[in-house]
């Protein structure tokens, strides 16, 4: 059955849409929207360093955005606000990253299977990294979800109630550049703050409770994932985009819901 | 005497380059009520969040009891919009209780049936009693409040510090509370710090309200409230109690 590529990328699509939706929620609830944004982009320059190092693509993407996101953590609060530091860093990375990659490669590398993503082109070993990979961050949500949550509510509440507000944070910010790296295949760089935010996005106007709105981001990512790929197939459209163009009908079919029982 | 249930010993903090505290030494103990009062920008909250281990000293030592089990109402809680949290999946952070622990706890702080509601939906005073009933929950030797009635108008804070005096009396734990409306709560303490980046004075409400530094801080003006409010929390209407000077002793307000 793992022959077929077009069931190797639905469930590529699955694991992504499963470890992202839940991680996603806190990304959404701490405005970190662009945080997301600026780690995934670093990852084009984690390709360029693999090029160039002759590395193999997944540590040197973790790589790149676990220093990302040390070196916005770094920056924030020295004077700029998060959003001018992000603005700087994530379109920074990126810039850098494929200038690099054209000066490190002859330039037939295809770089929009890095940008977009080439899901039809997975493999089975790729399959069992990005699972392996969106396994360990929907472990470590769980583990961590009600720490997390405190710490997100907040930081003073979490400390008198014995929870180390930073670690946690640091937790996340690991997990958040796994689901990049194990992502670039599925979405490619610019697409994966997509999954991270729409999803959860899509579920707010449904959920009453945090997990409520968790785990209805996940359905909804899931959703998204293989309904964009049977579009993509039936349409011959790319098939990340279109599996995040699905997510976004998902998002406006749920706020008109919410706006209807509403009123 | 038995041990503190928080020691504070020679606390220094400084930000950046600013002396926020400097040398300040307090033992909590069990069941009293302490509050601080002070300026704004005179340390208070930054001592209270200390006491949590949320800043950490420069110099000196922030010890716990053993175990002990700390409840916290900070001085506001911005939940973004993004996260729905009904008022039962707040108070069972961070471990789930049952319909019926959240009920009591509501009813403890004041705020029956309020579990299903929405924490965005609630108002100001609702909202502190929700976070007050969260820190009932975790059965607390302490409770520390910052400026827990920022924000209500002054029978909304009078009858939420009444709530806190019940809270004592019904569970017996100690309370250190951060304020500024000096007359609602001073007092109701059984001990006033008044902090200005060091312990000015100390000692019971009429101590303190009658010191040459608080009143060189918040001039004698407030004083006639305090007294306002010792005739109300007593009962008492022997004006000379104390031996206060009661010069401009406003009693406008004054009902039970």
């Amino acid at each position: 059955m793992l022959d077929d590529f077009l069931i190797r990328a639905a469930l590529a699509g699955l694991a992504v849409a499963l470890a992202a939706a839940p991680l996603g929620c806190f990304v959404v609830w701490r405005r970190m929207a662009y945080f997301g944004e600026a780690t995934a982009h670093a990852a084009i320059l984690g390709v360029a360093l693999s090029l160039a190092l002759s590395l193999p693509v997944l540590p040197a993407v973790l790589a790149a955005a676990l220093a990302m996101a040390v070196a916005v953590s770094a920056l924030t609060g020295r004077g700029y606000a998060m959003d001018t530091v992000l603005g700087v860093m994530a379109h920074s990375a990126l810039a850098l990253g494929l200038v690099a990659v054209s000066l490190f490669t002859d330039a037939r590398l295809d770089l929009m299977a890095f940008l977009f993503g080439d899901i039809l082109a997975v493999s089975r070993a790729d399959l069992a990294v990005t699972w392996a990979g969106a396994a360990l961050v929907l472990a470590l949500t769980i583990w961590r979800w009600s720490p997390l949550l405190m710490a997100t509510l907040n930081p003073d509440l979490a400390r008198a109630s014995g929870i180390d507000p930073r670690r946690e944070e640091i937790g996340m910010t690991l997990a958040l550049a796994v689901v990049v790296a194990v992502a670039i295949k599925v979405v490619g760089v610019l697409l994966i703050a997509a999954l991270l935010v729409i999803p959860p996005a899509a579920a707010r106007p449904l959920a009453r409770t945090p997990e409520a709105m968790a785990l209805g981001a996940a359905l909804i990512g899931a959703a998204a994932a293989i309904s964009g790929l049977w579009g993509a197939f039936l349409l011959d459209t790319p098939a990340g985009p279109s599996i995040v163009c699905a997510a976004a009908g998902l998002f406006l079919a749920t706020t008109l819901i919410g706006a209807a029982t509403r009123n | 005497m038995t041990a503190p249930l928080i020691s504070v010993a020679g606390l220094t903090i400084e930000l950046g380059r600013h002396v926020i505290l400097q040398n300040v030494s307090v033992d909590i103990a069990p069941g009293e009520i302490v509050t601080i009062v002070g300026p704004n920008g005179s340390g208070k909250s930054t001592f209270l969040r200390a006491l949590i281990g949320a800043v950490r000293p420069t110099a000196g030592k922030v010890s716990h009891a053993p175990g002990l089990r700390i409840g916290y109402v900070p001085q506001k809680l911005a939940i973004d919009a993004s996260l729905p949290m009904t008022v039962q999946r707040f108070l069972g952070l961070p471990r789930r209780i049952g319909k019926q622990a959240a009920a009591e706890a509501l009813h403890r702080a004041g705020a029956p049936g309020l579990a299903g509601r929405q924490m965005t939906d609630l108002s100001g005073g609702q909202f502190q009693r929700v976070l007050l009933a969260r820190a009932l929950l975790e059965n607390p030797q302490i409770l520390l409040l910052d400026e827990a009635t920022q924000g209500l108008d002054q029978p909304g804070s009078a009858a939420f510090y009444q709530q806190i005096e019940e809270v004592r009396r019904t569970m017996g734990c100690a309370v250190v509370m951060v304020s500024h409306d000096l007359h609602v709560v001073m007092a109701a303490s059984d001990r006033v710090l008044c902090i200005n980046g060091h312990i000015c004075c100390e000692g019971t409400p009429e101590i303190v309200a009658d010191a040459p530094e608080y009143r060189a801080l918040f001039g004698t003006g407030t004083k006639g409230a305090l007294a306002l409010y010792r005739h109300e929390h007593s009962h008492s209407h022997d004006h000379d109690h104390a031996g206060h000077d009661h010069s401009g002793h406003d009693h406008s307000g004054h009902g039970h």
